[in-house]
């Protein structure tokens, strides 16, 4: 991922992009099993202790949720979610924080009037906007956004997006967008993931992965999605594996209307197949 | 029953359904004057048979409570609900219960549609049972094998007998479709049948729904917040916002050309999967308002991009707009030395009105008349007069238009534009 680059990770329910989410801000159950690496701005984090994570977290790459009141503590008000978060990392006075807060809040539009209230007493979309501004109080170079808008209506959800957009122009912040509407990622990222049971099945710029897929999955997927030009039903037969024992070779094969019998075999490796473009499918280069 | 084909199926005329607000009990003691949420304020349409009717609308609408007040499983506060040609508004249980075999639902959520502890197989039979249309059980599963086979909840014989956490979402939607087909009904409410499953699964629930339709000519009062299904499956819309119906015509006219600003809203909002369609988008502030105090005149005035002076401005318009001023901080700054906390101000209906001590009335008063320069043309237009009275500085609003659905290029809107 790119400094200012936005790349969206998609998936049905059960296909681990929150889980990928997660493992990048370290914030997985204890005791679940990690392997691999995760460098950011060149460091691997697993390798920091505790206290340099807990930094990097919030003020280096922030996160927000589907559900803002997974991070609003309702006991609080706005203006003390803030002055304690801002102090958390920096050394600044009260006075200071407060400044940074109401500039944060005004940028989301939130009045300043309602500094003083406490999360219940916002609408939904206005408590979204509120943990976006926490979120970006500290200016962080990446923003993990898990399902943002998921429980939003569509004009909501819309105006959200469009806030969103216009941080990464204005702060040239990095995103990740986990979400499973391919609409949000066509509209916002430069680039998108396609996971399917645990694993990216297919990875590329927006323009070629909905424009010229190349995996199955992928193609399937899109044919899928019921939108304001659909003519036609499509779906995908059969269910998402259980993850306790995943189907062998390419995940994707039971439910694959072209596998062969390599890809039971097989696990494909993700090649490339254009300049900007890679899929895991043993007959990637026949769909080209 | 004998009915001629053109008649209506369902016939619902001004329905409202209010809820009491549950406060505190003090407050519910003491209170004279008792709070509704206006959850469906005064909506009308009629369904012929075999059509697919949508109910299109953001969550808190009223679509789902319009759903269950037409199947009576809310008891209407107005208003009448006509089940070919019966009126049933105020039938008895008894009666009712003859009816509801021939109206049937399907809930949003399937997991919670289902009895955990009741097999598959004794779910979709169950309603055969109460309303004692079969007794022998070999009777009820020979009609259950049957409805399991139609929506293809196949091995039928082996699924018959399992609970609903052994099968999967799809699965589980199946058997709520197979439950409410068993009764042969007329009329299906399928409330967000595909909500909450994966877009995988959703057009092959979509696709049962539409055979079993065309097999036994049903008719659907399909509930949804999703434009992009409905436009596929609707033969007519209707698209509610906050208790009223605002737009009702043809699917494919409405999406091409949708007369209400809040259609438009709508449709514009809809992320399109498409990378090369990007395009900036024209949207209405804010959230929908609390329906326990809608709005006046037109709900949707207070976010509508194309409103007009007439469309129902009133005194908390302004307060709204006062809070909004304080978004920008500069603004902010001088409103608070001028003007002080937004608390001051009172809304009544169409005025809102502000203490002022006598020394300072009039410099408030030209401060509040140059931010109402400042203001969106419509509402500033909408003001009729500013005014002191009593230590009192009071801003008056004019009294809104009429508004009632009109009929527009072949269909209803309820909009001053037309």
């Amino acid at each position: 991922m790119a400094d200012g680059e936005s790349i969206g990770i998609v998936g049905e329910t059960g296909s681990g992009k929150s889980t990928l989410g997660k493992a990048v801000l370290e914030i997985l159950p204890p005791r679940t099993k990690v392997s691999g690496h995760i460098f950011f701005h060149g460091k691997e984090l697993s390798h920091l202790d505790r206290e340099r994570i807990r930094h990097i977290r919030g003020e280096e790459i922030a996160l927000i949720f589907q559900d803002p009141m997974t991070r609003l503590n309702p006991l609080m008000t706005i203006e003390n979610h803030f002055v304690e978060t801002i102090r958390e990392h920096q050394r600044v006075s009260r006075q200071e924080a407060l400044a940074r807060a109401e500039t944060a809040l005004a940028s989301m539009r939130v009045p300043k009037s309602r500094i003083q209230n406490y999360p219940h007493e916002f609408s939904g979309g206005m408590r979204q906007r509120i943990m976006i501004a926490l979120a970006l109080v500290l200016n962080p170079s990446l923003l993990v956004a898990d399902e943002p808008t998921t429980s939003l209506d569509v004009i909501v959800e819309a105006q959200i997006l469009e806030i969103l957009e216009d941080l990464k122009r204005t702060y040239k912040m990095s995103l990740l967008l986990i979400t499973h509407n391919l609409g949000i990622v066509a509209e916002v990222c430069d680039r998108v993931a396609v996971f399917y049971a645990g694993k990216i099945v297919e990875i590329g710029s927006v323009d070629d992965i909905f424009n010229r897929p190349i995996h199955p999955y992928t193609r399937l997927l899109l044919q899928s999605i019921i939108h304001l030009s659909t003519k036609e039903l499509h779906s995908i037969d059969g269910v998402p594996p259980d993850l306790v024992s995943p189907p062998s070779g390419c995940r994707f094969h039971p439910r694959c209307p072209y596998a062969q019998p390599v890809c039971r075999e097989k696990i494909p490796p993700l090649e490339q197949f254009r300049p900007d473009q890679l899929a895991a499918c043993h007959f990637g280069k026949d769909f080209l | 029953m004998e009915k001629t084909p053109s008649k209506p199926l369902l016939e619902v005329e001004n329905l409202r359904v209010y809820f009491p607000v549950k406060g505190p009990l003090i407050e519910r003691l003491f209170q004279r004057n008792k709070n509704f949420v206006h959850a469906v304020d005064g909506v009308s349409f009629a369904l012929k048979p075999g059509e697919i009717f949508g109910l299109v609308g953001e969550s808190g609408c009223g679509k789902t409570t319009t759903g269950r007040a037409v199947l009576r499983l809310l008891d209407p506060t107005s208003g009448s609900i006509k089940f070919e040609g019966i009126n049933i508004t105020r039938l008895k249980e008894e009666r009712l219960r003859l009816l509801r075999t021939r109206m049937q639902i399907i809930f949003q959520d399937p997991h919670a549609s289902l009895n955990p502890a009741m097999s598959i197989g004794r779910a979709i039979g169950h309603p055969l049972k109460i309303h004692g249309l079969a007794w022998r059980e070999e009777d009820v599963k020979k009609e259950v094998l049957a409805a399991m086979r139609e929506v293809g909840l196949t091995p039928e014989e082996q699924l018959y007998d399992m609970y609903p956490s052994d099968v999967s979402g799809g699965q589980k939607q199946r058997a709520v479709i197979a439950r409410a087909m068993i009764l042969k009904p007329q009329l299906i409410v399928a409330d967000e049948p595909v909500a909450m499953l994966d877009m995988s699964i959703r057009a092959k629930v979509l696709g049962l729904m539409l055979e079993l339709k065309k097999k036994y000519n049903l008719t659907y009062l399909f509930i949804t917040h999703d434009l992009a299904t409905a436009k596929f499956l609707c033969d007519r819309i209707a698209i509610m916002y906050l208790g009223r119906i605002v737009e009702t015509g043809l699917a494919n006219e409405i999406y091409t050309d949708p007369k209400h600003p809040y259609t438009r809203a709508l449709l514009q909002a809809i992320p399109i999967p498409d990378p090369r369609k990007r395009s900036p988008k024209v949207l209405p502030k804010g959230e929908v308002p609390d329906a326990v105090y809608p709005p006046m005149g037109c709900r949707f005035h207070p976010r509508c991009p194309a409103v007009l002076p007439t469309c129902g401005w009133e005194g908390r318009d302004f307060v709204d707009y006062l809070e909004e001023r304080r978004t920008d901080l500069e603004k902010a700054k001088v409103d608070e030395i001028n003007l002080g906390p937004l608390e001051l101000w009172r809304a009544r209906g169409l005025a809102v009105e502000r203490p002022c001590e006598p020394e300072k009335i009039r410099a408030i008063t030209e401060y509040v008349k140059s931010i109402l320069n400042e203001a969106p043309t419509p509402l500033a237009q909408a003001v009729e007069r500013v005014k002191n009275v009593e230590n009192k500085l009071v801003i008056e609003f004019r009294v809104p238009d009429p508004l009632a659905p009109k009929e527009v290029e072949r269909r209803l809107v309820e909009c001053l534009l037309y």
